[in-house]
């Protein structure tokens, strides 16, 4: 059923029918290539998981909306020929409020590559309603199109049936039910989609006020190269909004659109409010009788848990205690399995010691490869269980309900709960987050969330702070276990970003970007529980990156340090120390341990650190340390790696001690012998971990992000300054209080 | 009244949504539109931002925005 034009309404398909870049006949010599095919729809109704399920890609899905915010391709093999699917972010409408949405608007307009040839429009069958107003202006772009009725599962528990063959019927089009987190029940799609591609747009127009229609056939008369109508009204919708730009950038005229504006306004009709309204009152006319409601009486189960989650006092409670409780996981669940792996590559260090003839093959399979990106993989426990809660907390729907509590404390800093969301994920990840920040519709709020999103601690801190905790914060425990001095410290040290970043934010919104505050519009997704596969998914791909990057930065630049203190090892040190050792009368072993520490001040890196080491003297710190965190700065975790190995190298083979963070314990001053890590040593180089920009990609995304050379390179001058002042500064204050 | 004067947990209909800046026409997009139902289901801790039911779905809204909405007790 097409609602027919009637009284004040007409339809707006009055301009030229079938333009020649959107008609059926654009999509047909296509066909022998892969045709591409836009999955479109709201946020958070399933089109990662509908993407995933088709594709068998692993894409990231969470419940809660703005997971997705770029573009990404994924082939399906139909009967007979390659099908390309697009997943795309979602968004409510095709006048974009935010970057995200506006990739959407872009590729379904043709402004950017590449372009669709059908549609895969996915609704949410728990709320057609407000699903079907997008679909109606998606409907108007002039490509073929299949509706996927998602979350039929979820429907039918809360008490909705959606009648899909009726649904169908009114629309013109296929439905086909689907469960998008049942892969099996997807494949009815794929031989709908092949039969789409070969079908003509839907015919489907919503009538306009009268008014409006004409405006908009005004406006596509007048465009010099062919306008749809669809688009036109987008233009008049939305002033000095996405479509507007758009359309001036192909040659519209002004002076039209102001004319057909005006006359709008002559009418008494404000076009954005006009097509809201018109649309609903069509979806109203769709929907009757396709949606049976038998919501049982009371409160929704999902209300329920909100009723305690997000109270006043248990609520703040509960995110206390589970901030905490994460801390506690993180820090002590996975402490055995990391001391295994740890103890496990210190063992197969000495016995390949004890199998390869002494020189530089051993010292590079020893001191190098294992002892350093051994000590390296030794966290990959760690980095899992962070991901696994994170991807929990994302997938039961509590980010969104955590957004909504601490919106209120946000709001000083010109920020609002939509910025909460990538800044938790910023815990993870600095580069997902900082991209999710697209999300963020007002402009100088989606700036501060980018930069101040790197001081939150990352997954690759994590491993620094548990190394440095684990060898040098004492072991107190308070109310039997549950209270724990190291997991503090670690909470401590997460809060050092948090609490950097607060004045940071209220500078840049006093100066860069001051202006309004900004709206918070989220909207709470239902509570569910968190899918098995999608945890494992998301420790899956993070545990695999982990290793990849110990197999390649990591191992690169470790292997570099290596070499520079591995090398000249000239005969000259070995005579002088054999001088020396008639005199003092050293034993075999402690000439060899001599040995080893003299080959070491003496290589290129022992210069080097010399060179620097006026620089970090301030700081307590002496020269092995600089190395190692001058060599994080590719990627942080590449210190633990660097450590291992200096440590290593300058001790003689079997002195070695088995595990990194007794290797810790044991290095000393050079000249006086005392250790080096102190506790304010630690402290000072965990705060600089935690405030300095050590992190090549996090740059070049905040580059990307905020299309400027000038946001990174401030970031990297301010974040590692602050980093150098504020681990001074700790340094200096622990040791006046002699800790 | 203001929809941010509502009392909480009633069914209320929205009589008129004023102002049209890029946020409210946004809010009618999803729904917040004459004639359709809210719900306030609860404020946030520090009194704001509110959780309200839209129709099916639930969203949260700070209570400036939702002062641009007029709703009157069903
Ligand atoms: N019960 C049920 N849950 C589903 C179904 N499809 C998706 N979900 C869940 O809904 C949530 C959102 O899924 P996504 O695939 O991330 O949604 P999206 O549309 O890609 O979201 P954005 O990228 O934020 O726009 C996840 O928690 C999914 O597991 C379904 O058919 N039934
Ligand atoms: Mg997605």
């Amino acid at each position: 059923m097409h609602p027919s034009a009637s009284g004040s309404t007409t339809n707006i398909s009055a301009g030229p029918a079938a333009t020649p870049e959107h008609g059926p006949n654009a999509a047909a010599p296509a066909s022998s290539e892969s045709a591409a095919i836009a999955l479109v729809g709201n946020p958070n109704v399933g089109k990662t998981a509908l993407f995933n399920a088709l594709t068998g890609y692993r894409r990231h899905v969470a419940n809660y909306p703005g997971v997705s915010v770029d573009l990404a391709r994924g082939p399906v093999r139909g009967a007979s020929r390659t099908l390309e699917v697009l997943d795309l972010p979602g968004t409510y409408s095709l006048t974009p409020a935010s970057p995200d949405e506006a990739i959407v608007c872009d590729v379904l307009c043709g402004h950017a590559p590449p372009r669709p040839a059908a549609i895969l429009a996915i609704v949410d069958a728990t709320n057609l309603p407000r699903n079907l107003y997008l679909l109606s202006q998606v409907l108007e772009v002039g490509l073929p199109a299949v509706i996927a009725l998602n979350m039929i599962d979820a429907a039918r528990a809360r008490g909705i049936e959606v009648d899909a063959r009726l649904l169908a019927e009114r629309l013109g089009l296929p439905v086909v039910p689907v469960i998008a987190t049942q892969p099996e029940t997807v494949a009815p799609l794929v031989p709908v989609l092949e039969s789409a591609l070969r079908a003509a747009p839907p015919a489907t127009r919503v009538p306009l006020p009268d008014a409006l229609a004409r405006a908009t056939s005004a406006l596509v008369a007048s465009a010099p190269a062919p306008l749809q109508p669809a688009k036109a009204l987008r233009v008049l919708a939305d002033p000095d909004g996405h479509s507007e730009k758009q359309f001036f950038k192909l040659g519209g005229d002004r002076c039209v659109l102001a004319e057909a504006r005006e006359a709008l306004r002559a009418a008494g009709i404000d076009p954005g409010p006009a097509e809201v309204r018109a649309r609903y009152a069509w979806i109203d006319r769709i929907l009757d009788g396709v949606v049976i409601r038998n919501l049982p009486p009371g409160d929704t189960w999902s209300d329920r848990i909100d009723r305690l989650l997000t109270h006043r006092v248990a609520g703040v409670a509960a995110l206390a205690a589970l901030l905490y409780a994460a801390f506690y996981t993180i820090y002590a669940g996975a402490q055995p399995l990391m001391d295994a792996i740890d103890g496990g590559v210190g063992w197969l260090g000495l016995r390949i010691g004890e199998l390869l003839p002494a020189g530089a093959l051993r010292s590079l399979v020893a001191e190098g490869v294992l002892g350093g990106v051994g000590g390296v993989l030794a966290f990959l426990p760690q980095i899992l269980t962070l991901f696994a809660l994170i991807a929990i907390l994302e997938d039961c729907g509590y980010m969104a309900r955590a957004a909504f509590m601490v919106d209120r404390l946000m709001r000083p800093l010109g920020l609002s709960g939509r910025a909460f969301i990538p800044l938790l994920s910023s815990f993870a990840c600095a580069v997902p987050a900082i991209m999710g920040a697209r999300a963020i519709g007002d402009r100088r709020e989606r700036f501060i969330t980018i930069l101040i999103a790197p001081f939150m601690s990352c997954s690759a801190r994590l491993p620094v702070y548990t190394l440095l905790i684990g060898a040098l914060v004492p072991a107190h425990a308070w109310l039997g276990g549950w209270v724990r001095l190291d997991a503090l410290v670690m909470l401590g040290m997460y809060l050092v970003g948090v609490v950097f970043a607060i004045p940071i934010a209220l500078l840049l919104r006093k100066t860069a970007f001051a202006g309004p505050s900004t709206g918070f519009v989220l909207e709470l997704p239902g509570y569910k529980w968190p899918r098995l596969r999608t945890v494992l998914q998301r420790m899956y791909l993070a545990g695999w990156s982990f290793v990849v990057r110990a197999g390649t930065v990591i191992l690169a630049v470790n292997i570099v340090v290596w070499a520079l203190g591995y090398f000249p090892r000239s005969a000259d040190a070995r005579a002088a120390l054999e001088q020396q050792q008639q005199a003092a009368g050293w034993d075999d072993a402690s000439f060899e341990s001599q040995l080893a520490g003299a080959y070491l001040r003496e290589s290129y890196l022992g210069r080097l650190g010399r060179v620097i080491e006026p620089a970090i003297e301030p700081l307590g710190w002496d020269w092995r340390i600089g190395i190692g965190v001058l060599s994080s700065f590719p990627a942080r975790e590449v210190v633990i790696a660097t450590l291992g190995t200096i440590s290593n190298l300058g001790e003689e083979t079997d002195a070695r001690s088995p595990s990194l963070r007794s290797a810790i314990q044991a290095m000393t001053w050079e000249d006086t012998g005392k250790p080096l890590f102190t506790l304010p040593v630690a402290l000072s180089l965990m705060v600089f971990f935690a405030l300095c920009a050590q992190c090549v990609s996090t740059l070049v995304v905040i580059g990307r992000e905020t299309h400027s050379w000038m946001w990174p390179c401030a970031s990297f001058v301010g974040m590692t300054t602050l980093a150098y002042l504020v681990a001074w500064g700790t340094s200096a204050a622990g040791r006046a209080l002699g800790l | 009244m203001p929809l941010d004067t509502a009392p909480v947990r009633k069914m209320l209909r929205i009589t008129g949504v004023s102002a049209s800046d890029p946020l409210t026409y946004r809010l009618m997009e999803m729904g917040l539109i004459e004639g359709r139902q809210v719900q306030v289901l609860r404020r946030a801790p520090w009194g704001d931002p509110m959780h309200l039911r839209v129709g099916d779905y639930e969203l949260s809204l700070r209570a400036t925005e939702a002062a641009l909405i007029d709703v009157a007790a069903e």
